[in-house]
């Protein structure tokens, strides 16, 4: 059914119709909404789980990673602070291979303390083993968190459901909530063969060492190399259902002949596809929408250029001492490639505006003399900073 | 595509007030966004917050930085310099103010509409909320959607006697303000 | 995933003589105090249980992949969130309909220290979960570093004692005050000295719906500094001491003692342990001073507990385990 929802509310739904059976979490903005509104469900009683409030993030995720292990649909949200105080775990639950969902509402990580929107979070536990998928807007968002409940129970991988903090998360918009007889087709009911039992009783998460430490590791590698098919006929298979499709790992618009692209990541890719319209340019530009950060989907981006001269990329999060992270990593998968020149450009660092105007100014830096470096912070105010720090 | 700026103070109701004229517009089959300019702002700081309402789908997510109408919910904030930035030409503002529109208007330099939306509030809930006089007052002035469509909102929010009190509040100043008065601008 | 053959552990554990939740063949020390309080704590739960075990020397000792010394299903995640990972187990169970106890398992370190605020979630949660401290009184598993439940004046690589320091300056955390503050329907100490004592607390704690906490001591001959052969018999010692004393709290109130029928001076404890050794320093009044010291902790914990067993009593610290170990009695 059409609706106007809070990008929170339709997550907490979403998830709800996935029929978790344990959710654990703490407040932190801007993740907040979601946990408070899943918790009005229990409260009505719309949805029938444990729902753990725990004393720190790093329960949360323990609590949920506890429950998984015992065969529970299991789901967390948080975001910033949050998540790198879930780190260890996080890691642990993908070195586990506990499927699970976790929604990042991506904020700014301090110092400073900043509690508006960028990409930090979600970028700063990029190696932990988790899938992660990015969300352009409230509707992909809902849509995501469906698929990442069945990618979980299919790769025994957890999945990192990414939504801009306040741009995504506090936004009310029109979207399509699904009915829960067409999720209830879409996601069979939770099973994992691995789980705790009495009966059949295994020892999970024991010493490995030097012997076979690498193999376990190199088979995390594979699966989630292997997790790109199922995420996108996850995506497929929602989308014969529902009608809507989330981009399976990216998607490619504009003329196919383009020799300039701008690739980005969540929330901003709707403010481009405007921009490109208001500002059209003398030369041809495709948009580069990638949702899959992990798994890279290196072959993917490596077809979606063929034939580029200019890749742009924008950068919600930066890397001090490197750069920009998503540009360093397309270049990395562009290599084998007669490549472009990859441009990464932060925008929108801890919540400042990304406005339509950021496009323009993106295409005149294209045509600098000298040519700009590999990275930069595009609206960065250099005036008001010391001359040592320009 | 129209785009609305809603000024007030934390505890107004700001984000209540975007949201609503955004599932207003939801209600009449127009596309609608709506978001707070997000702050970390407690009780009686400025707050802003953003409406666009368009026929097809609203995919930019900037702050709205022209703004075709502004809502003011305390007459304090008229004197901030952001409050008015920006206002499109041709846009106009509506302004909880216990003054004559003529007198506000002379403040902000813009086409003004002033309505005392607190009085309105505190006289039929009994409580200091402007935005939901002040949102049937906008819909009124401008035509932009049906008063109707305000009161389906309230439905999706409240229920039983707080709803029969608002949509009464959503009468009252919709009919105390100067309908149509800016049909022209909204249409534009 | 690792492709080796999975054991089937519920048909080892069915050719079991009688019930291990905790299997021989681990690579625990000669002598380790937790691997005997393991062993117990899992005859006395049965084998309807899952466990959730924190990081350290259990861990280490019993996993060893691709073998695991458990026969009951085990789940480690972190050296921190033992209680919490526990926490997500029991509300799964009940979200499945499930009836499998819960019972949690970690050292001092994990328990007093690093994975305390876990812990005290748990109990605030009203988790239905068993949560087993094996006290050690150190961070054994990374090479004896001082923890706060290390007792006063012991000697660990980070307390050490020398010309300017008698070891650990800061008193061992009362941790079990702190719990029962919880209010929690059941908390108690025991020792790996009085293995019946043990049993039946487990299985009183296995009967209650709700939060329940178990501090066992658990003496570690590396760490301590013992002959092997002795962990019972200085387990016992420090019971009858009355440094250890073995009480039961419910919702807070003490309910229970082990009395001892004749406190034995804590020098007759302190002296069989390496840790301690700086303090029969003749020649050092400061040695004297600090065993005078502990000498009054002990004198404390007898007055608050009320400890003094007035009259023979068969479940007094003389009377309710009789066995010796290695014919070194008093």
């Amino acid at each position: 059914m059409l609706e106007a929802l809070e990008g929170s509310q339709a997550v907490a739904r979403a998830v709800a119709l996935c029929r978790p059976q344990v959710v654990a979490a703490y407040p932190i903005t801007p993740q907040t909404h979601i946990v408070e509104n899943i918790s009005k469900l229990v409260a009505e009683g719309r949805l029938d789980c444990e729902l753990v409030s725990v004393e720190s993030e790093f329960s949360a995720a323990s609590v949920a990673l506890g429950a998984a292990a015992t065969g529970a649909r299991a789901y967390t949200a948080s975001s910033s602070q949050g998540i790198l105080l879930m780190t260890e775990v996080l890691y642990n639950i993908a070195g586990l291979r506990l499927p699970m969902v976790l929604t990042c509402a991506n904020r700014a990580v301090g110092a400073p303390i900043n509690i508006w929107n960028d990409q930090s979070d979600s970028m700063s536990v990029r190696d932990a083993g988790w899938i992660q998928l990015h969300c352009a807007d409230n509707q992909e968002a809902v849509d995501a968190t469906i698929q990442a409940f069945r990618i979980t129970q299919n790769t025994e991988l957890p999945v990192m459901v990414c939504m801009d903090g306040f741009v995504l998360t506090h936004t009310l918009e029109t979207l399509e909530m699904p009915e829960q007889a067409l999720v209830d087709r879409y996601l069979p009911p939770f099973s994992f063969p691995r789980a705790l039992d009495p009966h059949r009783p295994i020892s999970m998460g024991t010493l490995v060492g030097p012997d076979h430490f690498t193999e376990v590791r190199h088979s995390h590698h594979q699966a989630l190399l292997r997790a790109k098919e199922e995420i996108v006929a996850a995506d497929r298979d929602w989308a014969a259902l529902s009608g809507r499709a989330g981009g399976g790992l990216l998607t490619v618009e504009g003329p196919e002949d383009a020799r300039t692209a701008v690739l980005a990541m969540g929330s901003v890719v709707g403010t481009l596809r405007d921009a490109m319209e208001v500002f059209p340019q003398r030369r041809k530009v495709k948009l580069i929408k990638l949702r899959s950060f992990r798994p890279f989907p290196a072959e993917e981006l490596r077809a979606a250029c063929a034939g580029v001269k200019d890749l742009v990329v924008l950068e919600r999060a930066v890397s001090p001492g490197l750069g920009g992270i998503v540009a360093t990593e397309a270049r990395a998968a562009l290599a084998p490639t007669k490549r472009p020149r990859v441009l990464g450009f932060a925008v929108g660092l801890g919540g400042r505006d990304v406005p339509l105007e950021t496009y323009p100014r993106l295409m005149e830096a294209l045509g600098e003399e000298p040519p700009p470096e590999g990275f930069r912070i595009l609206d960065v105010a250099l005036e008001r900073l010391s001359a040592e720090d320009r | 595509m129209i785009e609305i700026r809603i000024h007030g103070r934390g505890g107004q109701g700001n984000v209540v007030a975007a949201y609503l004229l955004a599932t207003a517009a939801f209600e009449v089959g127009r596309h609608c966004q709506a978001f707070p300019a997000f702050g970390a702002e407690r009780r009686g700081a400025p707050v802003t917050a953003f409406v666009r309402i368009d026929d097809r789908p609203i995919r930019r997510r900037s702050q709205v930085h022209a703004p075709r109408f502004l809502i003011v919910q305390d007459p304090g904030l008229l004197h901030l310099p952001g409050t008015t930035a920006g206002l499109a030409a041709g846009g106009g503002i509506l302004a909880n103010a216990g003054e004559s529109s003529e007198a506000v208007g002379a403040v902000t330099g813009h086409p003004t509409v002033a309505i005392n939306a607190t009085a309105m509030a505190m006289e039929v809930l009994g409580r200091p909320m402007p935005n939901v006089p002040l949102l049937a007052a906008f819909l009124a002035v401008t035509g932009l959607l049906p008063v109707e469509a305000l009161s389906k909102a309230l439905a999706e929010r409240f229920s039983g006697e707080v709803l029969e009190k608002n949509r009464e509040l959503v009468r009252a100043a919709a009919a105390a303000a100067p309908a149509g008065l800016w049909q022209e601008a909204a249409d534009a | 995933m690792m492709t080796d053959d999975t054991t089937d552990t519920a048909a080892l554990r069915a050719r079991q003589p009688r019930f291990h939740g905790l299997e021989s063949g681990h690579r625990a020390c000669q002598g380790c105090g937790e691997a005997l309080a393991a062993r117990l704590v899992t005859e006395a739960t049965g084998p309807d249980i899952v466990v959730a075990n924190a990081t350290g020397c259990l861990e280490v000792f019993s996993t060893p992949y691709p073998e695991s010394a458990w026969r009951v299903p085990w789940v480690h995640s972190l050296f921190e969130n033992a209680a919490a990972v526990a926490s997500g187990v029991e509300a799964a169970l009940k979200a499945q309909g499930r009836r499998s106890k819960v019972v949690a398992m970690g050292g001092d370190g994990g328990t007093f220290d690093i994975g305390f605020q876990a812990l005290s979630g748990m109990l605030e949660r009203m988790h239905d979960v068993l949560y087993v401290c094996y006290d050690n009184e150190a961070y054994m598993n990374t090479g004896v570093q001082r923890s706060s439940s290390t007792p006063h004046a012991a000697s660990t690589t980070t307390s050490p004692a020398g010309k300017a320091r008698m070891g650990k300056r800061h008193l061992k955390k009362d941790l079990l005050s702190i719990i029962a503050a919880h209010h929690i329907p059941y908390a108690a100490s025991a020792s790996v000295a009085f293995p019946a004592d043990l049993k039946r607390k487990v299985r009183r704690a296995m009967q209650i719906e709700g939060p329940t906490f178990l501090l066992v001591h658990s003496p570690c001959p590396l760490g301590w500094g013992h002959d092997s052969a002795l962990t019972v018999e200085i387990a016992r010692r420090g019971v009858d001491c009355g440094l250890f004393p073995l009480v039961e709290l419910e919702r807070g109130k003490v309910t229970g003692v082990m009395p001892i029928r004749t406190p034995r001076p804590v020098a007759d404890y302190l002296k069989l342990q390496k840790r301690f050794g700086h303090l029969f320093d003749d020649d050092d009044h400061r040695a004297r001073e600090e065993r005078e010291h502990l000498q009054a902790l002990a004198e404390h914990n007898i007055d608050t507990y009320g400890l003094r067993g007035t009259d023979s009593d068969p479940f007094d610290t003389a009377g309710a385990d009789t066995v010796r170990r290695g014919g070194l009695g008093q």
